[in-house]
């Protein structure tokens, strides 16, 4: 379950730098999902990103969201799955669903 | 997420213990337990938690439990490597990309050189004292690919002692027999004998050291994850 750079370490050095930061935390999977519970991705505000939380089909929503989150603050859990049209349009295509929670790395 | 919670999440994961951070995703408030000990956070934890996240180390497994989100940080998984021979200049590098900090030990040093294993962690000395050293755990993968009993054996004779999920040795049906029976011989514990994986890895018929190697990572996920659906 390892990633080839730890996401967290990548938060703290891009906090270190200054740059805002969020954190994308796959919390729980139904069916078929590319990413186990725990996975994570971790969003600078220049929407450079590090980890994963699929196999590469939602990437693009959650960095997204993950960008507005970490201007308000504000938590989100994000679900993405066959029952819903949003992910026909990010394409989830492994047929799972998949939620994840997207938080702000304070300072 | 704060800054501060963060950084004594990494200075626990650096520090080898098993950790678990759980989050309420109703509001994001967090609590970190190391080891046993709920060591900060703006989330109290009651007893049902505590156990739950206890359940979720030894699993080894992230789960929601009553809306929070337990995820582990399990110490990394280890991989001892009996040889520096041609098949471990393959499995080091695959194993270290599925997330095994490896070690290879070989007293022999032509072999045990840092041009053939740039980077990696090898160790000039007799297996056995090196063995002791290393205390293998329930998280770490034992290799011995010698051919060479002077070295395996008494690198299996520790290994069969300690609680590693996986152990494997190199050779045919014939030469694991002769092997279990001088393992035998030296008090080693009958079924865990039984236990060594040799043949060593997965039936694919590999043929080349990179194949064996691509054998004995499948065996070895197979020993620690266990086969899909079970």
């Amino acid at each position: 379950m390892s990633d080839l750079i730890d996401p967290l370490t990548q938060a703290k050095e891009w906090q270190d730098q200054g740059l805002k930061v969020a954190v994308a935390t796959v919390v729980e999977t139904w069916g078929s999902s590319p990413r186990p519970a725990g996975s994570q991705l971790v969003v600078n505000e220049e929407a450079g990103f590090e980890g994963s939380v699929s196999g590469g089909c939602i990437e693009g929503a959650v960095v997204t969201e993950a960008l507005d989150i970490m201007e308000s603050g504000t938590p989100k859990l994000m679900e993405f799955g066959v029952s819903d049209a949003m992910a026909w349009e990010v394409g989830l295509a492994c047929g799972g669903t998949v939620r994840v929670f997207v938080e702000k790395l304070e300072a | 997420m704060k800054r501060s919670l963060l950084e004594q999440l990494q200075s626990a994961r650096d520090a080898v213990l098993p950790t678990v951070l759980i989050t309420r995703l109703e509001d994001g408030a967090q609590a970190l337990i190391v080891e046993d000990t709920v060591v900060t956070g703006d989330l109290a934890p009651d007893t049902a938690l505590k156990d739950a996240a206890k359940d979720c180390l030894r699993q080894d497994k992230s789960r929601m439990v009553d809306g929070c989100f337990l995820q582990i940080f399990n110490p990394p998984l280890r991989l001892i490597v009996i040889g520096a021979v041609h098949i471990a200049q393959a499995l080091v590098p695959m194993a270290t990309l599925a997330g095994y900090a490896a070690t290879v030990i070989d007293p022999r040093g032509a072999w045990a050189s840092e041009a053939r294993f740039p980077g990696v962690a090898v160790l000039q000395d007799w297996p056995e004292e090196v063995m002791v050293a290393l205390k293998p755990d329930r998280r770490t993968a034992i290799v011995a690919l010698t051919h060479d009993p002077k070295l395996d054996d008494p690198a299996l004779a520790v290994a069969l002692k300690s609680d590693a999920f996986y152990i494997g040795a190199l050779g045919s049906k014939k030469t694991a027999a002769a092997r279990a029976e001088r393992l035998k011989a030296g008090g080693s514990d009958p079924d865990a004998i039984a236990g060594i994986d040799g043949p060593i890895g997965l039936n694919i018929g590999a043929v080349s050291p990179a194949e064996i190697a691509v054998s004995i990572l499948a065996k070895m996920t197979l020993a620690l994850r266990g086969p899909k659906g079970s």
